[in-house]
């Protein structure tokens, strides 16, 4: 057995935390690359050809330059899954996430988003007042723990859209509302990207799931056979809608849309859609109880 | 729609020239701007100290490293969704003569009659593709409000700037426009057959 020390076990998880959001800004993964590449197979208008070469272009020069894909760093947000028998309390992973995102964010350094929501005014590097942002899963039975890190850019998070239909709009109602929104969203959110979808459970439980479903790998399908099919139905209908790369018409509007879903009230039937850009970065790390680190893009 | 070559600050004439679709490419010089400097000078009514005349400018807020007093160089520069700001299209080009906002992701509609009477187009890039935009800036030439850091007003020099796509051109066209309609159209077909 390891004696590693509570102290080498936070600084562990701050390194991890700070190697994740840089990994996550300038190395996207490889199923979303496979994605961007499909895409510009299949697209036809002249103007999204040219987005989408010049995508897959910058995506190289990100490698060679050793630079990130895109300037905006985003809002830090992490999932964590801690196991019962980790030995770090949630309280100090919290803080070890929040110095690992400052040390990233002064020593790269990457641009500072993180405002005060009222005055405006510059709150530091990539942190503040409920920033980063971390949910948390706990799990039974484990002494692990693994941390997945999504850079969301304003963009993308812009186009979030919820509504709370009720039980007689039903499924179509859903689709109704995920096809509205995306249309709306036209060329802003960065297209073709991620749509994540959650459905049920409560009105910011559903903008939880959304946001879930957005950091799942590109073309993965929920487990449940009824939210797949929905999965692969929105898909279709909304590469149907020809809003296209970045919103200039074209085949390709969404490279894949994911749902999560929770059972909610008799009377609820609530959906959020939130957005990922093409730029759809997450990376993980997982540690285990002696601080040791192995980096995965999955958990 | 054609490919084409142009250098800031440019003419109306240059400007009238370019059709909605066309592909271009920019070199010279490039204003960087965004929500909170355009805040100060139409809100705030404090003059900006750069000539913006014929200037194109790009919505941004770039990650800089600092180099000395009022000296920075590029880390990582992309561009902005422009729709945010659209409001400040009309006060752009009449109060101050700019000729070209670059942007992603488009302008609403109310863009288009200004930019039109003014003589200003609307150039989108490809939004998240910063790594090939910052390899296209060649240096930061000047800043100024930067208290306003990230989203101060920034001089850049530029070489093959693009590829960008004329999305809103001098004439009344735009490209955003008319996917909206054609997918609005589409929409009602694909709610029939949910």
């Amino acid at each position: 057995m390891s004696t590693i020390t509570i102290t080498d076990l936070e600084a562990a998880v701050e390194d991890a935390a700070a190697y994740l959001y840089v990994w996550a800004l300038k190395d996207i993964p490889q199923d979303l690359r496979d994605a961007l590449a499909d895409a510009a197979n299949r697209e036809t208008s002249v103007p999204g050809q040219r987005v989408l070469q010049t995508i897959l272009k910058n995506v190289t020069v990100a490698e060679t330059e050793k630079n990130l894909v895109c300037q905006d760093t985003g809002i830090a947000v992490y999932t964590c899954r801690v196991g019962e028998h980790f030995p770090l309390h949630p309280a100090r992973i919290y803080a070890a996430l929040k110095t690992g995102t400052e040390r990233a964010t002064v020593d790269h350094p990457l641009r500072s988003n993180a405002v005060h929501t009222i005055t405006r005014e510059n709150t530091g590097p990539n942190t503040g007042y409920r920033l980063p942002i971390v949910h948390w899963e706990f799990i039974p039975d484990w002494d692990g723990l693994d941390v997945k890190c999504v850079p969301k850019g304003s963009g993308s998070e812009n186009m979030s859209f919820l509504k709370m239909c009720v039980p007689a709009d039903g499924v179509k109602g859903v689709k109704q509302f995920v096809l509205e929104s995306i249309v709306g969203a036209g060329g802003k959110p960065c297209p073709p990207g991620i749509v994540g979808v959650g459905i049920g459970g409560s009105a910011d439980y559903a903008m939880y799931l959304a946001k879930e479903a957005i950091a799942r790998p590109v073309g993965t399908r929920n487990a449940d056979p009824h939210v797949a099919k929905l999965e692969e139905e929105l898909y279709d209908l909304l590469n149907e809608t020809g809003i296209g790369p970045m919103g200039l018409g074209g085949d390709v509007t969404v490279l894949s849309c994911h749902v999560e879903h929770a059972d909610t009230h008799m009377t609820l039937n609530p959906v959020a859609v939130n957005y990922q850009c093409w730029a759809a970065r997450r990376a993980s790390a997982h540690v285990t109880a002696n601080g040791e680190v192995e980096y995965d893009r999955e958990f | 729609m054609s490919s084409k070559r142009l250098s800031f600050p440019a003419s109306e004439e240059a400007i009238r020239d370019l059709r909605a679709g066309d592909e271009v490419t920019v070199d010279g010089h490039i204003i960087g701007i965004r929500d909170r400097t355009q805040i100060r000078i139409f809100d705030q009514g404090i003059e900006p100290p750069m000539d913006l005349s014929g200037a194109f400018l790009l919505h941004t807020a770039p990650g800089v490293r600092k180099l000395g007093p009022g000296k920075y160089e590029k880390v990582c520069i992309g561009t902005t969704t422009s729709a945010r700001m659209v409001r400040f299209t009309e006060g752009l080009g009449s109060q101050y003569g700019v000729r070209a906002i670059c942007g992603k992701g488009g302008l609403p509609d109310e863009a288009i009659e200004p930019m039109q009477r003014l003589g200003m187009v609307y150039f989108a890039i490809v939004g998240g593709a910063a790594a090939l935009e910052t390899t296209q800036i060649e240096e930061i030439e000047e800043v100024a409000w930067e208290e306003l850091m990230p989203e101060c007003l920034w001089k850049f020099r530029v070489k093959d700037f693009g590829p960008l796509t004329v999305g809103i051109d001098s004439h009344g066209n735009s490209l955003f426009h008319d996917v909206q309609e054609r997918a609005k159209a589409k929409l009602e077909e694909l709610y029939d057959r949910l």
